[in-house]
């Protein structure tokens, strides 16, 4: 059995304020095989970005990581020193943010910021650097980049500019690669083509994918496996075309639901009654009971562990054996 | 581009006839150029055929436009206090106050950016801590408190450094400079350091601001992500984004550094142009207002302008155009 | 695993009234802020004591018959040749400078305040105008703000000052000096509020409430007062604390270079300028003790102004 790339135990991110610690991500476990895509997908709020900044350490105070452990292929990367972190970033775990506009500082060329990144984490010279960097533009589908390597970021279209971003990111050859939204503010029309680059490039450079996002259509498309958030915890996670197809737990049920299906003959598109709680008042137990159409007696006290079901595993009294014959 | 050249010199241009219009009105309306000029027992026939030879009665177009001829000439007229040509005044104090000026601004560019940057990254420290209550004192004492407060302690207790005058002076060509002589520094430094104080914390304090925003954005976040060293990031990216901004709030200070040049040299009896305006606006010299109203504005114009072109330089996204990727 | 629920405090709208005003973010950070608290409490003394300064100032210094040579030039009173009725001593007249630093700080607050009030008033006046008419009108009074941004408010208030000088002579009375200070600071300073006004004027004017109030024939000055002013309170808020700082700044710097109060009627930049005739013949505290709390009034006033701008900056919160 192969080595996961990243192996998440227990993750917990807290906020201390004065009105008491919130805890924004929950006791989250999952684990990325080399070159896989693990779709993290969830509501605003469920703590899908945090997870992801936590694991490339970059976690703002008063916020920390409470409890849990990160592990780089086996190497523990929680609570390391800043300057070893400060190593693995870029060159082992690659990142993506969601707007291209700000994710680029204006003022500095792209060539320039890509020989910077690409000098930072290899020993080659100034021009071996800019060689790799046009590379990297023509890889990433950006035309004429002999010309296009000096330009400013202002100098290019949304699409274009993620592209550059995603060169950016994969500079230094990174094992893991976190994309974080990395659609959402681009053109619908733009958005099918930069998650295609971004699975071509993760597979052509051999690096395992973390894909956030809010929309399940891009996962379905897209990743692997999936991993379904609900306010800081995982609900279920397994591989896409179970948890498509056959969803466990009854948020994942009310996700697929809301999906529009051009083939499926429905009237209405499936609604999930309320919103996500905030972090000040997440309810006790089971955080979904009560928004959940089928919550029973241990549901509103008592909170559901992750369980393997099938290939899947669920967080639900659902799928707990005795609790469901108590159910019936 | 050019357009935006052109459209930013009329815009100079405006301001100046808006100035002269005042300063015009200032010399031929609230002055009266007669009255000063002659004594009282002066008669009236003599009074009305000396406002005919000195055009006092054509249009007032006709006067606003030689007004303005003659300042482009440098003919301020004739100082009601000293009875000498304006000019001539102006002149002669205006090295000592340019050059007390560019002193101090050079001092608080000096010591204004590298502690902004100190105490926006090293934001809890206890000298940060102090600094940001010293530069609070620095904004919030009037200038010509600071100035009597290092009189008192520098000249009057400790008696180290001169409370007053510029010191020797060499002769350049017109300019005069106190910086090459060992009197002329000693005298400078106290004056520089009241008039740049103020400049100083407000930079500092800028700067501070300026380079918070700008780690809070999403590029210093993503050049983290990408493993960029501490000094890539704060003194590659950060400094030089906070920069821009703060360069051209800081040349725009110029011009009220020659503004308050006028408090420091009165509290240090520096022989500059501000002294000069204040006992103008004690005595009603309108003269002498008026030209240093119409000096001072084209100063401040031509800073504005350099400086707002200066930022088209600077900041590409401005400088280029736009072609779409 | 049984969670228990999330350790949170409970809400403080459960709690008494005074909790909850207590818990307000705004009060909480006030109180939190030591700084804040000392500089709050520095400033209303300074304010109280200076406003009931007729009642409790030992003497009254213009009160000529009060006042007499003899008594000049006196040290204050823990000094050797000091004298216990004048606790920081007197003047080169004979006047108690402890009595005089009340009633000049009380008129420098008071000039300061109305200067502010005056440009805020003339600014949001302006503001709105510009806002809300637009075109011509707006161009006008912008190209105006523009000209008058170019020059330090210490020269607009110079040449206010002696423009006045010069039309009026010698024979400007006391209180015409007195609002001539404040029009003049008042001029100077209302560009800041005028801009920001306007620009919240652009944003409201096209919000539909707008044109419902247009549509009902609603006069504009009306819809201007009662729905745009309120979204810019804030922020006119902020520069006014500001510009408090400032104006009492100026109004000592024109009355210390001569242009403002006049000794008769003493502000603590009179003061100052009296007192540095005799800094070098060691008689210090005439112009040391109005500096000191000239100083600390101003201090105070910025860092409550600090403090407002944070609290109200929804960024930080």
């Amino acid at each position: 059995m192969t080595a996961p790339v990243l192996s998440v135990r227990n993750l917990r991110v807290e906020f201390p304020t004065r009105r008491g610690t919130l805890v924004a991500v929950d006791d989250v476990s999952f684990d990325i095989m080399p070159g896989e895509v693990l779709g993290v997908v969830g509501e605003s709020g469920a703590g899908k970005s945090l997870t992801g900044t936590a694991i490339i350490g970059l976690i703002e105070p008063p916020g920390r990581i409470g409890a849990g452990e990160i592990r780089l292929k086996g190497e523990r990367i929680d609570h390391l020193p800043p300057e070893r972190m400060r190593r693995i970033r870029g060159k082992r775990i690659g990142m993506v943010f969601q707007d291209p506009l700000t994710s680029l500082n204006p003022l500095y060329r792209i060539g320039d910021q890509l020989s910077e990144t690409i000098l930072t984490h290899t020993d080659v010279d100034a021009g071996e650097a800019r060689r790799r960097a046009v590379a990297l533009l023509a890889e990433v589908g950006i035309p004429a980049p002999q010309q296009r390597v000096d330009s400013y970021p202002h100098q290019f279209s949304g699409g274009m500019r993620q592209r550059v971003v995603l060169a950016l990111a994969l500079a230094a050859g990174p094992e893991l690669v976190i994309a974080d939204e990395p659609t959402t503010a681009l053109d619908v029309s733009v958005q099918a083509q930069i998650i295609a680059l971004l699975k071509r490039l993760c597979r052509d450079h051999g690096a395992a994918v973390m894909l956030i996002t809010h929309d399940m259509g891009v996962i379905a498309e897209t990743a692997d496996r999936v991993a379904v958030m609900y306010a800081g915890r995982i609900a279920e996670i397994g591989p896409v075309r179970d948890v498509v197809k056959a969803p466990l737990h009854p948020y994942t049920v009310g996700l697929m639901g809301s999906i529009p299906k051009p083939d499926a003959d429905i009237d209405r598109l499936v609604q999930i009654p309320g919103t996500m709680p905030r972090l000040t008042a997440i309810p006790s137990g089971c955080p979904f009971h009560p928004r959940c159409p089928r919550a029973f007696a241990p549901c509103p006290t008592r909170r559901p562990e992750l369980r393997p079901h099938g290939r899947a595993e669920v967080a639900c009294w659902l799928f707990e054996p005795d609790m469901a014959e108590a159910a019936r | 581009m050019l357009a935006f050249v052109i459209r930013r010199l009329l815009q100079a241009l405006l301001v100046m006839l808006v100035v002269a219009l005042i300063a015009f009105t200032l010399f031929r309306f609230v002055g009266d150029p007669i009255n000063q000029m002659v004594g009282i027992e002066t008669s009236v026939e003599d009074r009305a055929r000396l406002r005919e030879v000195l055009g006092l009665n054509d249009p007032l177009p006709v006067q606003f436009g030689r007004f303005v001829w003659n300042t482009l000439h440098f003919d301020f007229g004739i100082s009601y206090q000293f009875k000498t040509p304006v000019i001539d005044l102006i002149g002669e104090r205006f090295p000592a106050t340019m050059e007390l000026a560019l002193v101090s601004a050079l001092l608080s560019l000096m010591l204004g950016i590298p502690l902004g940057v100190y105490t926006a990254l090293n934001r809890r420290s206890w000298l940060s801590q102090l600094l940001l209550a010293l530069s609070l004192f620095g904004i919030s004492l009037p200038v010509f408190l600071i100035g009597i407060l290092l009189i008192f302690a520098f000249a009057v207790s400790l008696g180290v450094l001169p409370a007053f005058g510029r010191g020797e002076v060499v002769r350049l060509g017109f300019w005069t400079t106190g910086l090459l002589t060992a009197s002329g520094l000693r005298a400078i430094i106290l004056p520089a350091i009241t008039l740049g104080l103020f400049q100083m914390a407000l930079i500092m304090r800028l700067v501070r601001a300026e380079m918070l925003e700008v780690l809070r954005t999403d590029y210093i976040k993503f050049a983290r992500a990408r493993g960029l060293t501490d000094r890539a990031v704060n003194f590659g990216h950060a400094l030089k984004n906070t920069l821009v901004p703060v360069v051209t709030i800081a040349g725009l200070q110029f011009g009220s550094i020659i503004a308050f040049a006028i408090i420091t040299e009165t509290v240090f009896q520096w022989p500059g142009m501000g002294l000069l305006f204040l006992k103008a606006v004690q005595n009603a010299d309108i003269p002498v207002m008026s030209a240093y109203l119409l000096l001072v504005a084209a100063i401040f114009v031509a800073i504005n302008l350099v400086v707002d072109l200066l930022y088209v330089a600077i900041d590409p996204r401005i400088r280029l155009e736009t072609r779409s990727g | 695993m049984d969670a228990p629920s999330q350790p949170v405090k409970p809400d403080a709208r459960s709690q008494g009234r005074l909790a909850a005003f207590l818990d307000n973010d705004i009060v909480y950070s006030f109180l939190r802020s030591k700084v804040t608290v000392v500089a709050a409490a520095v400033t209303l003394v300074i304010v109280l004591a200076a406003f009931l300064s007729p009642f409790i100032a030992p003497h009254d210094p213009f009160d000529l018959r009060q006042v007499s040579l003899l008594d000049s030039h006196m040290p204050p009173a823990w000094a050797a040749e000091g004298d216990r009725r004048f606790l920081l001593g007197t003047d080169d007249q004979g006047r108690d400078v402890f009595s005089t630093i009340l009633y000049g700080a009380r008129i420098s607050l008071i000039v300061g305040v109305l200067a502010v009030a005056f440009a805020a008033a003339l600014g949001i006046v302006l503001g709105l105008t510009a806002g809300y008419v637009g075109g011509a009108v707006d161009s006008l009074i912008m190209r105006a703000a523009d000209v008058q941004l170019t020059f330090p408010a210490i020269l607009i208030a110079l040449l206010i000052d002696g423009t006045v000088r010069a039309l009026f002579g010698e024979g400007r009375n006391e209180e015409m000096v007195f609002w001539v200070l404040v029009v003049s600071i008042g001029l100077s300073s209302w560009v800041a509020y005028a801009r920001t006004v306007r620009g919240s004027t652009l944003v409201e004017k096209n919000k539909d409430y707008v044109l419902a109030a247009r549509l009902i024939g609603l006069h504009p000055a009306v819809i201007l007062f009662r729905h745009v002013l309120p979204n810019v309170i804030g922020p006119v808020l902020v520069i006014a604390t500001i510009n408090l700082g400032i104006a009492i700044i100026l109004e000592a710097t024109l009355s210390f270079l001569g242009v403002g109060l006049p000794p008769t009627q003493p502000s603590l930049g009179t003061m100052i300028s009296i007192g540095n005739k005799f800094l070098f013949s060691g008689e210090w505290w005439i112009a040391i003790f109005p500096g000191i709390t000239l100083a600390v009034l101003v201090l105070a006033v910025n860092l409550l102004g600090d403090w407002l701008r944070d609290a109200l900056n929804p960024k930080l919160r």
